[in-house]
């Protein structure tokens, strides 16, 4: 009772806590959790040969230029990825956007046309983007075979469904107003679309769209773990011949290009505010 | 003087740019974009996802699954938890609370662990701690403690500092100060950063597999290196109910915490 009028919700964050660790106990089992396994003089031994063969770093002219081809790849891959992405998501946002209805006007038949669609494109959009990037890719490398056009396409898929839902985000949020005039005026949608809601909402659409780029950059940088070139492939490969030095120079030019993308699509953003 | 309202000689320019770099990556890649669209590569394409259906939901291997996915969410679960220490212990010193060197320093630590993607962690941990889910868990929370402890220490810095001023002036220890002056404002930001980057790296979890460290994508991995498709469409189901339950869970607990 002594502790009871310094703090009176000390008593029930104590069991809280104590709750907590009780469950913590069949997680940290079902994820194998053993600090000590790292001090294994097996696995000491191992990374210990791998760290030591980061120094030097591998700067020969042959595999700089390997690494300036993987380096290429994965800004083209992000890139193109980000384009199919935008093909994917620029109709399904707009399928998703209420404000662009003609049939919410009404009088009509309620517009339970426009609803299922609707539905359906959002149904869509959520399997789209549910399924990891990564997981895609290593599906179409079964299809189109190693190299970077299973991550254009995964990329694209993965991408689309994210874009495609807050693209319709962003236009349901903008002020509907000039959009729902123009089409009881008579116009059609799409110049509903372009005069009533893109002047309102197009920098933010457009910024999403290069925060995504920058998201899409970081991601083809892994694609090659499952095959679809780029800088993965080269890391997986060294890896696998555990060359520390190659190791170290790719993981340097991650480095840089992800923070260089970072930059690049801060500085874009800003000017676009 | 014909120039037509709104439109600039530099959104002009900036869109042609645009438009190169896209045609730039295409021709770069040299994708064989009409070799896809042809008649066979239709029916290849056509033949490869049949094989996907129906999913094998015989009880074996749905207990397999199911495993699995209780694999990969103690995976996400943990290395969350090992994040959210690590990172407040880095936010600290990254928000200028132990003088300019050790600012430098933890920013520095926290930009590395960031850059690295969580793959190349688990390439890396593989190695040091051997296959297995032990080696996921480790490579989901050194890459989220570089994003949480940044998150933390943008937090701690726009957190008002009057409460731990009034209770440092008053004679409370250094560690008191910071329990009960600083977290109780930060605490909710940090809890909705934390449950944010949860339901990122279950999805993470799920698929860090691909480099033998656990979970579900082990699973994946394995079922289409055998070409058994319809077991790897199970799994792909099940990551996809997965995906949406953390979501739901995520978007429960942070109604309830008010963050």
């Amino acid at each position: 009772m002594t502790a009871a009028p310094r703090d009176p919700a000390a008593l029930p964050r104590l069991g809280w806590t104590l709750a907590a660790l009780v469950l913590l106990w069949p997680l940290l089992q079902l994820a194998d959790f053993r600090p000590a396994a790292l001090f294994e003089p097996g696995n000491l031994a191992a990374m210990g040969h791998f760290l030591a063969g980061f120094l030097p770093l591998e700067t020969s002219p042959d595999f700089l230029a390997l690494l300036g081809r993987a380096t290429v790849d994965t800004l083209a891959m992000a890139t193109a990825g980000i384009a199919l992405a935008v093909l994917l998501a620029v109709p399904l946002g707009i399928v998703l956007t209420r404000s662009l209805s003609v049939s919410a006007i009404g009088p009509g038949r309620g517009g339970w046309i426009g609803r299922l669609l609707r539905a359906g494109a959002r149904m869509l959009l959520a399997v789209l983007r549910g399924v990891p990037e990564l997981v895609w890719a290593l599906l179409f490398v079964r299809v189109f075979g190693l190299g970077p056009a299973a991550g254009v396409l995964a990329l694209g898929i993965t991408y689309g469904g994210m874009l495609g839902k807050v693209y319709g985000e962003i236009l349901e949020s903008t002020d509907a107003r000039p959009a729902r005039s123009l089409l009881e005026a008579g116009s059609g949608r799409l110049a509903a679309l372009a005069y009533g809601l893109l002047p309102n909402a197009g920098q933010e659409l457009l910024s999403y769209t290069v925060y995504r780029w920058e998201c899409a950059v970081r991601a083809s940088v892994v694609m090659g773990f499952v095959g679809a070139g780029g800088l993965g492939q080269l890391m997986d490969q060294s890896m696998k011949m555990l060359n520390g030095g190659e190791a170290a120079t790719i993981l340097a030019t991650f480095l840089v290009l992800v923070l260089a993308a970072d930059g690049l699509s801060e500085a874009l953003r800003r000017r676009m505010a | 003087m014909s120039r037509r309202a709104g439109v600039s000689g530099g959104a002009v320019l900036a869109v042609g740019l645009l438009l190169a770099a896209v045609a730039g990556s295409f021709a770069w890649l040299d994708m064989p974009l009409a070799a896809l669209f042809t008649a066979a590569a239709v029916e290849e394409a056509g033949g490869f996802v049949a094989r996907f259906f129906p999913p094998d939901l015989s009880s074996d291997f749905l207990a397999k699954v199911a495993w699995a996915a209780l694999e990969t969410l103690a995976i996400s679960l943990v290395s969350t938890l090992l994040a959210t220490l690590g990172g407040a212990l880095l936010a600290l010193p990254a928000a200028g609370r132990h003088g300019l060197a050790g600012r430098h320093a933890a920013r520095f630590a926290l930009n590395l662990l960031r850059s690295v993607p969580e793959l190349v962690w688990a390439t890396l941990m593989v190695l040091a701690a051997g296959l297995g889910p032990f080696a996921g868990t480790l490579a989901l929370a050194l890459h989220t403690t570089g994003v949480l402890g940044r998150l933390f220490a943008e937090a701690l810095e726009n957190s008002p500092p009057t409460p731990a001023d009034a209770l440092a002036g008053g004679g409370a220890p250094a560690l008191v100060t910071f329990l009960y002056g600083t977290l109780p404002l930060v605490a909710p930001q940090w809890l909705a950063y934390a449950l944010y980057r949860w339901e990122m790296n279950i999805r993470m979890a799920a698929i860090l597999g691909f480099v033998g460290a656990g979970g579900l994508g082990a699973l994946l991995y394995y079922s289409l290196s055998l070409f058994q498709e319809a077991q790897a469409s199970t799994v792909i189901i099940a990551m996809l109910a997965m995906a949406v339950a953390v979501d739901g869970a995520s978007a429960w607990l942070r109604r309830r915490a008010g963050a």
